[in-house]
């Protein structure tokens, strides 16, 4: 059921021996040790009869930024949508497997509330036909968070962590749609940010920004690291480089590789990933 | 090579013109009878027509006040009926409905849309009519919600399904229930869109009369309540026009011009609604 070799892929041992063994090595047992945020274990999932992920296991550890990276059509994205349970609703899929928060499976517990501790953006965005002010507060409301008082605190606290304060506090009641297209992203995420999500899933964030707004954004979740743990799909190779802590490389529904983004990118372990990373694939 | 092309500039100008001629019949078939009905009816188009009641054949003058008032008791009644059944209905379709059994809600809907209005006006009056032993406003309102449930479902439906995906996704992952997401996202989203096909539903079944000759059936005077007989416009227009006397005539065109009148003026409205409804981002 399991194939061995996405298990080792992992397993720093298999390291070209002219790569710093010891210090992959270090790294990999310190992310061992300290317990990881999630946990995603051998995962399979389905589209119909068609098998999108082909067991994948992977741990996010806490406060660091993961990237995902493949070519169109890998599954990383299929696979992000599963980390909050976003796929099961499309008609017609089915996952095997196991996803852990804390230790505790998310595909046993109840939706909404892992929905609200793993929190999302995705790849268009994609504001709520509402004001500025209203999307940010619409998660609050919705989970019971909001007291006598608060929605403005939390309106501020949410934009200011998505660095949109300055540029939205005077149309907080402005349509959401007034903002550009990279306003809009950081109103996303600040509308994620505004349920204080442990985890935060990003689905391609940038890839409908042009470059200084995807700035924007990469510097933000660097900065956000520190108060959860990220998660970014991206088809680009940079942005995981500039952002993630480690890097998984996926191809054809596998996880070909994980491990520290500079290893990654300067000293793969698979063929696959190196073929990938310097452009010589397909 | 020539006579080719010329065949070829004759067919072009041949197809050209007919399109161009049938379009114009198209056009003009509305100003036609709008100026048709001005000219006939134009004239006892007064204060009178909508303050007074009918009057007796040979006496000049008079109004048709109670098949105004009627007409709107009677396309209100249908309203409160048919407008909450079709848009729950729509709901369900858009939301909830698996495969199988919303296409057959869908195929059902869209029959009873396509059953001939006089053979609803037939069903009304056995179960309403017959039961209760006399005509009534109240199976008029019966008779034409049917008709208006289908139009409510099916376009609910369609204006909800134009809602992307990633709105809906956008509300999940904050950890908003199914009925959450729809009822403060997707609705609100899709407001102006169901409000348009709810006003031309309404504008739609407001000139029905076949239906209202088995139920309403019709009243020279005032009705008391709405368990009478209950005058209304189309009904009005049919019973003027085929009575014999030349004032009456007049009193239907008058009758028919102002029901165009309005059913036009709430069409106007409606695509005023939809053309100014940017509810959605681009």
């Amino acid at each position: 059921m399991s194939s061995p070799a996405s298990k080792t892929s992992v397993d720093p041992t298999t390291i070209d021996t002219k790569t710093m063994i010891p210090t992959s090595s270090d790294a990999a047992a310190k992310h061992q040790t300290a317990a990881p945020k999630m946990r995603a274990a051998n995962i399979n999932f389905y589209y119909g009869s068609f098998k999108a992920l082909h067991d994948v296991s992977l741990e996010f550890a806490t406060n660091r930024v993961t990237a995902l990276i493949g070519p169109s059509g890998c599954g990383k994205s299929t696979f992000l949508r599963n980390l909050n349970r976003i796929n099961e609703t499309l008609r017609d899929t089915r996952i095997e497997g196991e996803i852990t928060l804390d230790g505790e499976n998310i595909l046993d517990k109840d939706v909404t509330e892992i929905r609200r501790r793993i929190g999302m953006v995705f790849q268009r965005p994609n504001p709520f036909p509402k004001s500025i002010f209203d999307n940010i507060i619409y998660g609050p409301k919705i989970n019971g968070m909001l007291r006598h008082g608060n929605a403005a605190e939390i309106v501020e606290k949410s934009l200011r962590r998505a660095a949109l304060w300055e540029e939205a506090k005077d149309k907080l009641n402005e349509s959401a749609y007034a903002l550009s297209g990279g306003q809009q992203q950081r109103l996303c995420i600040a509308r994620a940010l505004a349920v204080d999500p442990e985890v935060l899933l990003l689905d391609e964030p940038c890839s409908a920004l042009d470059p200084i707004a995807t700035a924007k954004i990469e510097d933000l979740l660097v900065g956000l690291k520190e108060q959860c743990t990220i998660v970014i799909v991206t088809h680009n190779m940079q942005q995981a480089a500039r952002v993630a802590d480690t890097t998984g490389f996926f191809l054809l529904g596998k996880l070909i590789e994980h491990d520290k983004t500079d290893i990654i990118f300067k000293n793969p372990s698979r063929r696959e990933t190196e073929d990938y990373i310097t452009g010589r694939f397909g | 090579m020539t006579s080719r092309n010329q065949r070829r500039n004759i067919v072009n100008n041949v197809m050209l013109t007919s399109t161009g001629v049938c379009a114009f019949i198209t056009v003009s078939t509305l100003f036609l009878i709008l100026a048709y009905l001005v000219y006939n009816g134009g004239k006892s188009v007064n204060l009178d027509f909508f303050t007074k009641l009918p009057l007796a054949p040979g006496q000049d003058g008079g109004g048709m006040a109670n098949a105004i008032v009627g007409s709107a008791e009677i396309v209100l009644l249908a309203s409160v009926i048919g407008i909450p059944i079709g848009f729950f209905a729509g709901v369900y379709l858009a939301e909830f409905g698996g495969k199988t059994f919303s296409f057959l809600i869908r195929y059902t809907a869209d029959l009873l849309n396509g059953v001939p209005s006089i053979v609803i006006g037939i069903f009304a009056w056995t179960v309403v009519v017959v039961p209760m032993h006399h005509f009534s406003a109240l199976a008029g309102g019966f008779a034409l919600s049917l008709m208006l449930i289908p139009i409510s479902a099916r376009s609910t439906e369609q204006f909800l399904l134009e809602v992307p995906r990633a709105m809906r996704e956008g509300a999940l992952a904050l950890g908003a229930s199914k009925w959450r997401t729809i009822a403060s996202v997707i609705v609100p989203a899709a407001r102006k869109g169901i409000m348009t096909g709810m006003i031309l539903g309404v504008a739609r079944i407001s000139g029905e009369t076949a239906p209202l000759l088995f139920t309403s059936l019709g009243n020279q005077f005032w009705a008391a309540s709405l368990s009478e007989p209950t005058a209304s416009l189309p009904v009005m227009i049919f019973t003027h026009a085929t009575a014999p006397y030349e004032d009456w005539h007049r009193q239907a065109w008058a009758a028919g011009l102002v029901l165009l009148g309005l059913v036009l003026i709430a069409n106007i409205s409606a695509r005023m609604i939809i053309s100014r409804g940017v509810s959605l981002p681009k």
